[in-house]
């Protein structure tokens, strides 16, 4: 055992790897990424394939509001990130709670419009195959606005307890790219189930 | 008083008891103590995988056999697939990975050692869960309900309506949970590959197998994530009422087989990179020569890796698709070929010319070799649509894929467990006897699988439980099966060899071998911090720098 020198200049080398968090996430979000590309084409390949209504068109209304609560807060949870590196806690927590509450706003869009469709519209997964696709897909990105939520709210009591410092930016900085990841995908889903698919 | 206190103290340190050993073993985050686990684990199932085929050969030995019911039969191929796939090779080389990649690239640990170890218990839960569909398969109704749709489930076999009971429900449930912990560890290799090299050792300077396994963990992560999302695909159907897979409502049958074959052809590259990984450290060291051609041996290993994402469906050319379809995966598949056979010469142009040590890593990696190559002609074979179309389903097809995962795979496992057990151990093995598990697992190996392509060829479906007599199948079935006893031999001489090693084997040395990677530099078996100084490297080859100081590797690269 013992030192291992095996080169006279080992000194001089100037030795930078990336970090590890941001290519675990990276990692992370092109799994997740594969498996959001199976639901999507799945729902492609059943477009107008379902044997019975209710049919897309008749039933489907674009949620534009909840969708740009979505996408901004993206803005508000980098915004968040950079208030933390520069070590200005409270305009962070603002930021991020605000970040929490956007999201929330956005799962109580969808939470309202299956109401509206299992309800109203009597569509539920089993009812054709559109059903099935709608409800998979949105679900999954939903489960993910979820997850993403309870990540971001355990930061939030770390914040209350006192327990959140500066040093904490680069992986709230990881968490956010997750954040933003869920974003993105929204915009892919958007566009396939009221724009593609009606 | 004072010889009571020097006994004491002369007395050897009293081995911790075994619940606090037991303890360590399972709330360990350690890469070692996790890639012997994966490797524990991987074994078991190798066994009862084995069982599980030897029980299908034996009801095929002669026609009209009723050693087991069609039923039975039916879940031995179903568990036999499965188990080897997910429960046997994944976690061999996961485990093989885990405890040689942080080692190589000179690190401490892997990138996130908490992630390493929720993912091996995820997969040890996968595997817990599909062997207890063997008891809770059916519910109340009895025992004995293990799942019985094929390795591969088409639809609309996994439909409630004739899957009844939950034998099923373990499958996939045994797949989604062991697949978050084969991308959990995906995850993790990519980051410590990628994050926590040691100084100096840029990518050109990695080790093959460090190489490898990266380009496996990117598939794992691309083609296994396909699979998760299938599986709750099948799960929504089952329990939600939905219609992904359900013909009577519009859904596509078809659509399963290309979402299984998205991942279930990677996966086959998944399995035999790493496998391509021992073969590129043993062959080196054995033939006493650098690896020939290290950065075109990265670039065919890189080219697999991503056209192996596009060969897919040539797993489906008997199921009727377009002629353009036919012909791109035609094409994509014979492609594949290229790469793979310049790593093929690679190794030749390695021992060429070397001082070949006829050790029993070699051996099994010279045995790789040949298997492999053929294993790839007959795949050539058979990615010819028109000749699949005659051959689909049939023996022959069985017989070539198990040329690949037993002839190439499970023979450059072998050769892996014999080259590094002095390192993970600090015992050296039992040469006579590891030669022994070598000539009768070859031989076995032979006999099964040489032959297993004969009634393919004659028209011998694959899955049938039993046969008519008198249409040329019965020679070649009994051969089949006489090899099985021949490789069950092999086995137990390479566990035989493996206990005796462990309890009573020579003590080994640091570097049995005289190699050249950062692993064989450190203690065997390596402490706790694997280092205790980081290392610093110039060459490809950092121990051969040390040892040749007048001549080092860093001069040429």
């Amino acid at each position: 055992m013992g030192a291992l020198s095996v080169s006279p200049h080992e000194s001089n080398i100037d030795w930078r790897l990336p970090a590890r968090g941001r290519v675990g996430m990276y990692c992370l979000i092109c799994a997740e990424s594969a498996i959001f590309t199976i639901f999507v084409v799945a729902y492609l390949f059943y477009i107008g394939k379902s044997l019975t209504g209710p049919k897309p068109k008749d039933v489907l209304h674009p949620p534009i509001f909840f969708t740009v609560c979505l996408l901004s807060s993206s803005l508000t949870v980098h915004t968040a990130v950079r208030s933390l590196f520069r070590g200005n806690l409270a305009a962070f927590a603002r930021w991020w709670i605000l970040t929490i509450l956007l999201g929330g706003t956005f799962l109580f869009g969808t939470l309202q419009e299956w109401r509206r469709l299992i309800f109203d519209d009597g569509l539920t997964v089993s009812t054709n195959l559109f059903g099935t696709t709608y409800y998979s897909l949105v679900g999954l990105h939903a489960f993910h606005v979820t997850m993403g939520l309870v990540a971001l709210s355990t930061v939030v009591v770390f914040y209350f307890a006192g327990r959140l410092r500066r040093e904490h930016a680069e992986r709230l900085e990881v968490l956010s790219m997750y954040w933003h990841f869920v974003d993105a995908v929204w915009i892919v889903v958007f566009t396939v189930v009221y724009a593609v698919g009606v | 008083m004072h010889s009571n206190i020097s006994e004491v103290s002369e007395l050897p340190a009293a081995p911790p008891p075994f619940t606090l050993r037991l303890h360590h073993w399972v709330t360990t985050v350690d890469h070692k103590r996790l890639g012997v686990l994966y490797v524990l684990y991987a074994l078991v199932f190798l066994v009862v995988g084995g069982i599980e085929a030897s029980i299908m050969r034996l009801q095929l030995i002669r026609p009209h056999n009723d050693f087991v019911s069609p039923q039975v039969f039916n879940r031995m191929f179903t568990m036999h697939g499965t188990t080897m796939i997910f429960f046997m090779a994944m976690p061999m080389l996961f485990g093989f990975a885990n405890y040689l990649v942080p080692l190589m690239v000179g690190a401490r640990d892997m990138a996130f050692p908490r992630l390493n170890a929720f993912s091996f218990w995820m997969t040890a839960l996968g595997g817990l869960l599909l062997y207890f569909s063997f008891l809770g398969g059916n519910g109340l109704y009895g025992a004995g309900g293990a799942p019985d749709v094929g390795w591969f489930a088409y639809a609309p076999l996994t439909a409630k309506t004739f899957s009844v009971g939950h034998s099923t429900d373990f499958w996939i449930l045994s797949l989604l949970v062991s697949g978050i912990g084969s991308i959990g560890f995906a995850i993790n290799t990519i980051a410590t590959i990628l994050c926590m090299r040691c100084p100096g050792m840029t990518m050109g300077k990695m080790p093959l197998f460090a190489w490898m396994n990266l380009v496996m963990a990117g598939l794992v992560i691309l083609a296994v994530s396909p699979l998760s999302a299938a599986q709750i695909m099948l799960l929504i159907d089952r329990y939600l009422g939905g219609h992904f897979f359900d013909t009577q409502a519009g859904g596509s049958a078809v659509i399963w087989m290309h979402f299984f074959w998205v991942f279930g052809h990677p996966e086959v590259y998944v399995l035999v990179l790493p496998a391509f990984g021992f073969a590129s450290e043993i062959i080196p060291v054995f033939s006493r020569k650098a690896i020939f051609g290290y950065s075109v041996m990265v670039m065919a290993t890189v080219a697999i890796g991503f056209i192996s994402m596009s060969v897919w469906a040539h797993h489906m050319f008997t199921v009727g698709m377009s002629p353009g379809a036919n012909t791109f995966f035609v094409i994509s598949t014979m492609a594949i070929a290229v790469p793979t056979g310049i790593k093929i010469f690679n190794w030749l142009a390695t021992m060429w010319g070397g001082k070949i040590h006829l050790a029993a890593p070699m051996l099994f990696c010279i045995a790789f070799l040949f298997q492999f190559l053929i294993a790839g002609l007959t795949g050539i074979t058979l990615a010819a649509a028109p000749f699949d179309w005659q051959l689909g389903n049939s023996y022959y097809v069985v017989a070539h894929f198990h040329y690949v995962i037993v002839g190439g795979i499970v023979f450059t496992i072998f050769g892996a467990f014999y080259y590094w057990f002095p390192k993970v151990t600090g015992k050296m093995y039992h040469e006579t006897l590891a030669k022994l598990h070598f000539w009768l697992f070859l031989i076995g190996f032979h006999l099964t699988f040489d032959f297993m392509h004969v009634p393919g060829l004659l028209g011998m479906p694959r899955r049938i439980y039993t046969y008519e007599p008198g249409r040329g199948w019965d020679l070649w079935n009994l051969i089949v099966t006489i090899g099985v006893f021949f490789q069950a031999a092999g086995i137990l001489a390479f566990v035989a060899n493996l206990v005796w090693s462990w309890l009573r084997g020579k003590v080994a040395g640091n570097d049995p071998w005289d190699a050249w990677t950062l692993e064989w530099s450190t203690s065997s078996p390596p402490p706790v911090y694997n280092y205790a100084v980081v290392p610093t490297v110039l060459s490809r080859r950092p121990l051969w720098d040390l040892k040749h100081p007048e001549d080092p590797d860093w001069r040429y690269e």
